[in-house]
């Protein structure tokens, strides 16, 4: 290949209509790069990542949820690992868990939610993760309750992401008082807020949050204290402004004034309209968090431990924290953020507050009992 | 006016050889072969699993079990709600289309001369664009700033569109009224203008010509775009799941939920079949009354 050929393939590459492996073939550079690192072990090893560019692969694909991750840091990582992030955004659970079952989802890398892990495991979806190959992941950095629900069976299958909790926002122009439970969103509901109430369109939190105005488990299957949270949420059903999990617009808008809200949903609103007030119910609720995990058929293997290895770093994970607002539960990532986020109630509850959530159970998320009793509950 | 081309001719028929009639009764079934087995594969073949998984049980997991029982069938009641909703709000944005339309088919066909390529493009331009974002679309229009700030700037305090029934009757209109135009055009375009003038000459007023004479002219197309909406109303989920918030509930959102929310297929079936025999029994009915105050101008144009 002369000089002429070369850089005209080059350019091929840089405008892309060839691919960085094609033109590491047609040039022969990857051969020789292959034969320099097979030789000179050294010469390759990089500094910053273990992994030195295009060692890893040139991509690795991501399942994850909407405004998850900073962008400037998948940018960053593209750049010092020459593996490209391609990601995909999910609306639910089942989506996630539907499409890895079908088999040939192609991501390396995935964010289950706490209450899933287990079903993947059974399902022989997911595999232990190899830890020594995350050397930024530290154990110790998070509290126990967070690390223990991606343990099964006395093996980590997964790293904590993110966690949060589910409570709800309300306008205090429109709703005075300052309501602080679960029974309280409720009657308002029924009563002074009639038509302007907005319930997640996800059995969970929906039937999780009238049981808690009862005082009965955020998971509970039992039959009589179903049937009084069906109750409930049928006799508030004429008086809801909406049932749908995406409540962002119609709050912003001032049709909904008062929601079931997630915790990077309330910081979102309240930094944008402060009269936008989260808050947890005093009798309990929901508390989650989202994890790494990386399918048994991934086929970037190695970008994947590499990416999950580098969002870990308490440096860069910091930066995702303030892009998308959800505490990271890692000790070391907590010492690096400004007291103003540290101090804001919604990110980081008070203890007694948080002491009263459950993490929701991998059995309520699948049990047929409750998804009937959200269809009755949407059709009624 | 249609002539009917499916009545048979049997004085050619008896006329012919046996031996050429043997032939081309047999290349007439080969030629109808494709089509039928098109018919039984794509058509009849998914009823005849839906009505097995209807009579069937939930699996543990979800999705189907084998069983013989009709406890899906007595459980019906349970989606009463969505079932008053989509016989109330099928048949009334059919017919709300069908007033919308006609005049609009009516200027197209008969008193637009210039430029009715045009226009009748712009009719179908909507298309071009995905149905779930026009209807998205509809949710900013309908919600607190969109429309009722409008209103309230005139005066008319708390007006509520958006998750009400008549949100969801605007985005029907909306989202159908091509394809009940297009019908009607077209049975409005073949009318023989002169026919009108003739009307006319032997004394009858406006209303008396269109009532006597456009009308049953254009009946086939009416027909056709009503059946037409009306079919594809009664499944519509789309847009009851956004206008209506999840508040005003088709028996096709109770289905989504049904076959990919609780995973309950044979309830889901047993829905499913109801929803195809009130439609059958709904079209026999509506078919049955056309044909009796309607003349001799039945066949539509499907």
């Amino acid at each position: 290949m002369d000089k002429k050929d070369f850089i005209k393939t080059m350019r091929s590459w840089q405008n892309g209509s060839i691919t960085r492996r094609d033109f590491l073939g047609r040039t022969g550079l990857g051969v020789a790069a292959a034969v320099v690192a097979t030789n000179m072990p050294g010469i390759l090893t990089s500094q910053a990542f273990g992994a030195d560019k295009g060692s890893i692969g040139d991509r690795v694909a991501i399942a994850t949820w909407p405004n998850y991750h900073n962008p400037a840091n998948l940018e960053a990582f593209a750049s010092q690992t020459g593996a490209k992030v391609q990601m995909s955004v999910f609306g639910s659970n089942e989506e996630m868990l539907a499409k890895l079952q079908a088999g040939g989802s192609g991501w390396d890398v995935f964010v289950p939610t706490n209450y899933t892990i287990s079903t993947y495991v059974e399902l022989g979806l997911i595999e232990p993760l190899d830890l020594t190959r995350l050397s930024n992941f530290d154990p110790n950095a998070y509290e126990k309750r967070f690390m223990e629900q991606g343990i099964v069976n006395g093996k980590v299958y997964a790293v904590p992401k993110n966690w949060g909790t589910t409570g709800f926002v309300y306008d205090s122009k429109k709703i005075a008082g300052k309501p602080a439970s679960w029974k309280e969103f409720w009657d308002l509901a029924k009563g002074p807020a009639t038509g302007r109430v907005m319930v997640h369109d996800y059995q969970l939190t929906a039937i999780g949050n009238a049981l808690k105005s009862f005082g009965y488990s955020f998971n509970s299957l039992d039959e009589k204290e179903l049937a009084d949270a069906e109750k409930l949420l049928i006799e508030v059903k004429p008086h809801l402004f909406a049932i749908n999990s995406d409540y962002q617009p119609s709050m912003r808008s001032g049709d909904a004034w008062m929601s079931m809200c997630w915790t990077g949903d309330g910081s979102q609103l309240h930094r944008d309209l402060p009269n936008l007030e989260f808050t947890l119910g005093k009798e309990g609720g929901e508390l989650w968090s989202d994890f790494f995990a990386i399918p048994k058929d991934a086929e970037h293997r190695d970008a994947a431990y590499a990416f999950i290895n580098f969002l870990l770093n308490p440096q860069v994970n910091k930066l995702e924290v303030e892009a998308h607002g959800y505490p990271s539960g890692d000790k070391r990532v907590d010492a690096l953020l400004p007291k103003a986020m540290l101090n804001d109630p919604i990110m980081y509850p008070a203890a007694e507050l948080l002491s009263t959530l459950e993490f929701g159970a991998a059995a309520t998320l699948t049990s047929p009992v409750r998804a009937e009793l959200m269809a009755r509950f949407k059709a009624a | 006016m249609n002539i009917a081309v499916s009545a048979p001719l049997p004085a050619v028929a008896a006329a012919a050889p046996a031996k050429a009639h043997g032939l081309g009764r047999r290349i007439t079934w080969l030629l109808l072969l494709p089509s039928t087995l098109w018919f039984v594969l794509l058509l009849l073949m998914p009823l005849v699993v839906i009505l097995l998984f209807s009579l069937g049980e939930r699996s543990a997991v979800g999705g189907y079990s084998p069983a013989f029982t009709f406890a899906n069938y007595l459980n019906l009641a349970s989606r009463a709600a969505a079932f008053s909703n989509t016989l109330v709000l099928a048949p009334l944005g059919t017919l709300v289309c069908l007033l919308a339309a006609y005049p609009l088919a009516y200027f197209l066909a008969v008193k637009v001369q210039r430029n009715r390529s045009l226009l009748l493009t712009l009719v179908i331009v909507p298309f071009w664009t995905s149905f779930l974002i026009r209807t998205y679309a509809w949710i900013f229009i309908l919600s607190g700033k969109g429309i009722p700030a409008l209103l309230a700037s005139l005066g008319l305090d708390d007006v509520r569109l958006i998750n009400t029934p008549t949100a969801v009757l605007i985005g029907i209109v909306y989202g159908y009224l091509p394809l009940m135009v297009f019908p009607i055009f077209v049975s409005l375009e073949k009318l023989d203008k002169r026919l009108l003038e003739a009307s006319h000459d032997l004394g009858a007023g406006a209303f008396e010509t269109f009532r006597r004479v456009t009308l049953p002219l254009s009946a086939p197309g009416v027909i056709t775009g009503v059946m037409l909406v009306f079919i594809l109303l009664m499944g519509e989920f789309l847009i009851p799941a956004i206008l209506g918030g999840g508040k005003v509930f088709f028996v096709g959102n109770a289905l989504v939920d049904l076959f990919l929310q609780s995973r309950n297929w044979p309830f889901g079936s047993a829905v499913a079949m109801t929803l195809v025999a009130m439609m059958l029994a709904i079209i026999a009915v509506y078919l049955k009354l056309v044909a009796r105050f309607g003349g001799r101008q039945q066949d539509g144009m499907l």
